[in-house]
């Protein structure tokens, strides 16, 4: 069984692309590859299109090794991942939807994000081709007695995102749910494409915006592996000091969201005012509630003025002081583990095999996590734990969160204590092109991006994957078997980003 | 349990002051429309939300309303699950071609007399996603918009200040 780093050696590698290697391959080659997630050799971290061409991220987590395989397409095809590693298959529809590559062999010939609005198919292909009507979408069927569906959104009763879910229910189990994603479809790709970097760095702030400050980052650093410059000390521990509030924020937020899902209003509120503190922190500190645009490629845009970290101290110490009797309220209540405890479970198996990051992934027993995995600095000089358990029900999720939260205060201190002082960015150099891929952990999993620019300094190609790829289809599993009812709940505990997913 | 609850009552709200409207554009609406609503909806407004393509970032600041800081519900505006309940429809996004009849449909569903509002600065022009072929480009390229709320994404401040013009 050969390793990834003697597959890659079998491949043509391309000089310009860091930190980890790119290759070129053949058919056989890309076959193989495709065979090495399918027998759980490696993990998929991305797969995605340009017009001409295929890419294929994996990772060989035992060896912290990462490399990107590339299928050039001449004919407009190219091998299934999808068809022997089902984790591929919604990104394979995709690459099919947007650049008109067909995966040979893939058993979904459905449209993913495509739903015959556009006017144009195909629309970053060389030569995009038009559309009529929009046809009709086949959902899956199920069949048996007493069986019905059960159709919602993309307008759902809260304030949440757009999508549809699809399911069909025997009374009040869940016998099949089937997602259909692509509403927030903007377009993204088409239009980092040609555009400048700092344009591009503002779309990639926009991709999903409880993430803005992982995606600006993940881009950021792709962008600075491609140009193979070094950024200032005290930027690295800026960027590390907005990723961890943007962390805190999410996380106060969704615990107490699971837990108004379940009714108890009491979590969600006083988790709402420890959100709202964080947000408020960093609008003193940082000038923006959500931390849009502060890091930009080079380093940051907004410098940490002197006396501005006095309210992320304050937050430190008010968080410190509230949250453990929260803890206890959330540990304590029968009424709330009755609903969360045993709800929503995914398999480690599952996990495992989607590459599932974040909180969904480790709360099933997948301990990844990027900052430690895949160091970046300034996580390689912070000392933190990744926490993991194996339950991968609902209750899990929260206590994955209620533990990385502590961590997280943690590191935000640690940061502080050890801040440098200096510059905040240095300039990037003028017409100079390159290829960079960069893995961030945000809070929900790990987001990858990877950039290449050309000779103007210009964006050519960007993809910018969300962690969601790998937990939506993931939902679907979980809930199977569970009650209508604890839908709401279940994809709470999950939150995945439909923006992020829908590009 | 019982501790948190008699601490919260003890320690007084949260809830900050009615922010005041400033803004000219949205004095001059809340003169137009003012006497209107107040006259067909006394002093309550239900708000239906959609998103219609936004990065999220609209709907965290919306959510944040809720909280006990802004705490939206005193001033007599609350969020409605169906669109028939609804007096508000609250637009975020660049409204993605995805999204347009959905939108559409939506809107046709609210009993006039309706207001919609667009939040964020993708719902104004399609913002920074505006000339992508998967985008209609603003709320109003696909429902007629009566008031305008800047800002990426909009504060609660400011959310606040644009549906407290609404109540006149």
């Amino acid at each position: 069984m050969p390793a990834l780093a003697e597959m890659i050696a079998r491949g043509r590698l391309i000089e310009a692309h860091r930190p980890c290697p790119r290759i070129a391959v053949e058919e056989d080659l890309w076959r193989a590859f495709a065979s090495m997630l399918a027998e759980g050799r490696a993990t998929l971290l991305g797969l995605w299109g340009e017009a001409g061409a295929v890419h294929m991220g994996l990772l060989d987590e035992a060896e912290s090794a990462a490399c990107i395989v590339t299928r050039p397409c001449p004919e407009g095809h190219f091998p299934s991942v999808g068809r022997a590693h089902p984790p591929a298959i919604r990104l394979e529809r995709t690459i099919r939807d947007l650049f008109g590559l067909e995966p040979r062999g893939l058993p979904d010939p459905r449209p993913w994000l495509d739903h015959g609005r556009w006017g144009l198919r195909h629309p970053l292909a060389i030569h995009p081709a038009p559309v009529s009507a929009p046809e009709p979408y086949p959902f899956l069927t199920s069949e048996g007695e007493g069986l019905h569906q059960i159709p919602v959104g993309p307008v759902h009763a809260g304030v949440i995102e757009p999508g549809h879910f699809r399911f069909t229910a025997n009374g009040e189990a869940i016998v099949r749910l089937e997602e259909r994603l692509g509403y927030a479809h903007k377009g993204v790709d088409s239009l980092t494409t040609g555009a400048p970097i700092e344009r591009a760095a503002r779309l990639a702030g926009r991709m999903s915006g409880d993430s803005t400050v992982a995606y600006a980052l993940a881009f950021a650093r792709a962008v600075e592996a491609a140009l193979a410059i070094e950024i200032p000390p005290r930027a690295i521990w800026l960027r590390a000091l907005m990723a961890e509030l943007e962390r805190l924020a999410n996380h106060f937020g969704d615990i107490g969201a699971i837990c108004n899902d379940v009714a108890f209003a009491l979590m969600h509120a006083h988790c709402g005012v420890l959100r709202e503190r964080v947000l408020r922190a960093a609008a003193a500190s940082f000038g923006h509630r959500l931390m849009m645009d502060c890091i930009v490629p080079g380093g940051v845009g907004v410098d940490l003025a002197e006396g501005a970290a006095a309210p992320v101290r304050e937050l430190l110490d008010v968080a410190r002081g509230a949250f453990p009797a929260l803890i206890e309220l959330y540990d304590n209540t029968a009424s709330l583990q009755d609903r969360t405890v045993g709800a929503g479970v995914l398999s480690m198996a599952l996990a495992r095999q989607y590459g599932c990051g974040g909180f969904i992934g480790r709360a099933s027993g997948r301990n990844f996590d990027a900052r430690r995995n895949l160091p970046y600095p300034p996580y390689d000089a912070l000392a933190f734990e990744v926490p993991a358990l194996s339950d991968g029900d609902v209750n899990a999720r929260v206590w994955i969160r209620i533990r990385e939260v502590e961590q997280s205060l943690s590191l935000v201190e640690q940061i502080l204590d050890a801040m440098p002082e200096g510059p905040i960015s240095v300039p990037l150099p003028a017409n100079k092109s390159g290829e960079g891929m960069a893995l961030v952990e945000g809070f929900r999993g790990d987001v990858l991006a990877s950039v290449r620019l050309d000779a103007a300094g210009r964006v050519a190609c960007s993809r910018l994957r969300d962690p969601s790829w790998f937990q939506w289809p993931l939902l679907e599993a979980a809930i199977e078997g569970n009650i209508v009812a604890d839908f709401p709940l279940c994809n709470k505990s999950f939150n995945c980003s439909y923006s992020g997913h829908d590009l | 349990m019982r501790k948190i609850l008699l601490e919260s009552l003890l320690k007084g709200p949260l809830a900050e002051p009615s922010p005041g409207a400033e803004d000219p554009e949205l004095l001059a609406f809340a003169a137009q429309v003012a006497s209107a609503a107040r006259a067909k909806l006394g002093r309550s407004l239900s708000i239906r939300e959609i998103d219609a393509g936004s990065c999220n970032g609209c709907e965290l600041e919306i959510n944040a309303l809720g909280n006990a800081f802004y705490d939206l519900e005193r001033f007599g505006l609350r969020f409605v699950a169906s669109p028939r309940h609804a007096d508000i429809l609250l637009v975020t996004g660049p409204v993605t071609k995805n999204m347009g009849e959905a939108l559409l449909r939506t809107y046709q569903a609210t009993p006039a007399p309706k207001w919609v509002v667009a939040a964020g600065a993708c719902a104004l022009d399609g913002g920074l996603f505006a000339g992508s072929y998967a985008c209609l480009g603003g709320v109003a390229a696909a429902i007629p918009v009566d008031l305008y709320i800047p800002g990426c994404p909009p504060t609660p401040t400011a959310l606040l200040e644009g549906l407290l013009a609404l109540m006149g």
